[in-house]
């Protein structure tokens, strides 16, 4: 328990927070790898996961190579990629990217493909285009499913992001590996601590942005007044 | 390739390390989700305490989790209980959403016919909830596993990691070749779990077929 009070009693002092190796800045590169990974696989993997979903094509292959990819250790090809590359970001970002794809994806494409049929077939009767039905319709009901998806890949990439300490990019996994190596527990704690509080920062506030993502008539309580003019 | 065979030794026994300790959490998160699962399906104050510790788990980092653990349980860090005990609270974490789905996804009138033919309430959890539910436990435990199996190779950063020894090691030796054979093993163990999985399923199961989009997530 002394190690957690001393990292509790590192973390609160102001001053540890300040310069290069400061934890302000590295908890900001860790926001900032997750923050990148995450978005740049959400552009990759929405659209694909609404394009199987709504196509119902592909599905099986897509089943088959995610689940090849949650085998696949992110932390030996994080170091695999490094040694090729050398030590740079891009490799970091590439094998977050990697990691966040298939929970995104699996989301998307099972959220668009349990859109209820009948609100398909209507807006495909009412006219609209299969474009306008994916936009439209599929996307907005399954928005709650997909935030899940990026929430569930935000907080593997945080929590993978660490190992970006292990190859010298910074981030809060450097007082974990630090500390490991030095035999320093209450700097490795330190980074536990604060991993796990961004993770969970992150996570709750994706949880309110699911919550707010619900298409409203799902919201709506049973025997709630619809508002004028519907 | 002339790696591997000069290293012949360390991988297989690495390999069988990596089982052994990928194995226990496994068999434990299925244990312990059945109860728990069925618990959180049938009790609501239940279902929300169940599924927000859990989730509570799951958003502490693997490498995080490996560190506090000996603080809390007094275990030295590079003890195996260390390793699988975090291995566990993640790998039942991820269990135990499926197995309330599972159980949720027995429909109301067949709990409510076998009920009326007199099944006890222990029978019916046998003999009807268990196995209608096995389908969605089965693929969940898959997911679990391959799951589980990745993730102990972390542990070697705090050098407990069966074949994650060979990243770290390739690292330091900045030898590449060792790197992909450490993550050739992983994926036959992960392969050789998900197959022992899938036969078992088909031995135990044979009624199963996966209601649709069960394995999605």
């Amino acid at each position: 328990m002394t190690y957690v009070l001393d990292a509790v009693r590192y973390i609160v002092e102001p001053q540890n927070w300040a310069g290069p190796d400061g934890i302000g800045l590295r908890l900001a590169q860790h926001a900032l790898y997750v923050a990148i990974s995450v978005a740049v696989a959400a552009v990759v993997a929405v659209p694909l996961g609404v394009l199987i979903g709504h196509t119902g094509r592909g599905r099986t292959l897509v089943v088959a190579v995610t689940g090849a990819a949650r085998a696949l250790p992110t932390f030996g090809l994080l170091l695999f990629v490094v040694l090729l590359s050398g030590l740079h970001l891009a490799p970091v970002i590439a094998v977050l990217v990697i990691l966040a794809v298939p929970p995104i994806l699996a989301a998307t494409y099972a959220g668009v493909g349990a859109v209820d049929h009948a609100a398909v077939d209507g807006a495909r009767a009412t006219g609209f285009s299969e474009w306008q039905i994916a936009r439209q319709v599929e996307i907005p009901l399954a928005l709650p499913l997909i935030v899940g998806g990026v929430r569930s890949a935000t907080l593997q990439t945080i929590a993978t992001a660490t190992i970006a300490g292990y190859v010298a990019q910074g981030a809060l996994g450097r007082y974990l590996i630090e500390g490991l190596a030095r035999h320093e527990y209450a700097t490795a704690v330190v980074g536990a601590l604060l991993v796990g509080g961004l993770a969970l920062v992150a996570d709750a506030g994706l949880a309110v942005v699911q919550a707010v993502a619900a298409p409203s008539g799902g919201r709506l309580a049973p025997g709630t007044p619809l508002p004028e003019g519907t | 390739m002339s790696w591997l065979l000069d290293n012949r030794a360390l991988v297989l026994d690495l390999t069988l390390e990596h089982a052994r300790l990928s194995a226990v959490p496994i068999v434990v998160a299925l244990l312990a989700s059945i109860p728990l699962g069925w618990l959180a399906h049938r009790v609501r104050v239940a279902r929300l305490i169940v599924l927000s510790s859990f989730n509570l788990v799951f958003t502490i980092p693997s490498l995080a989790l490996f560190v506090l653990l000996p603080l809390l349980l007094g275990t030295r860090i590079l003890d195996d209980l260390n390793v699988m005990v975090a291995l566990s609270l993640y790998a039942i974490a991820m269990m135990l959403r499926g197995a309330v789905d599972g159980f949720d996804h027995v429909s109301p009138a067949v709990r409510r016919s076998a009920t009326a033919m007199g099944y006890s309430r222990a029978g019916l959890f046998w003999t009807v909830q268990l196995p209608l539910a096995g389908p969605v436990l089965l693929a969940t435990l898959r997911v679990v596993s391959v799951g589980t199996v990745s993730l102990l190779s972390v542990a070697a950063l705090i050098g407990k990691g069966g074949l994650g020894y060979l990243f770290t090691n390739g690292f330091q030796r900045d030898h590449p070749a060792e790197i992909v054979v450490g993550i050739v093993f992983v994926l036959l163990v992960a392969l050789a779990f998900d197959l022992v999985l899938v036969l078992a399923g088909r031995a135990l199961l044979p009624w199963a077929r996966l209601p649709k989009e069960a394995g999605a997530r």
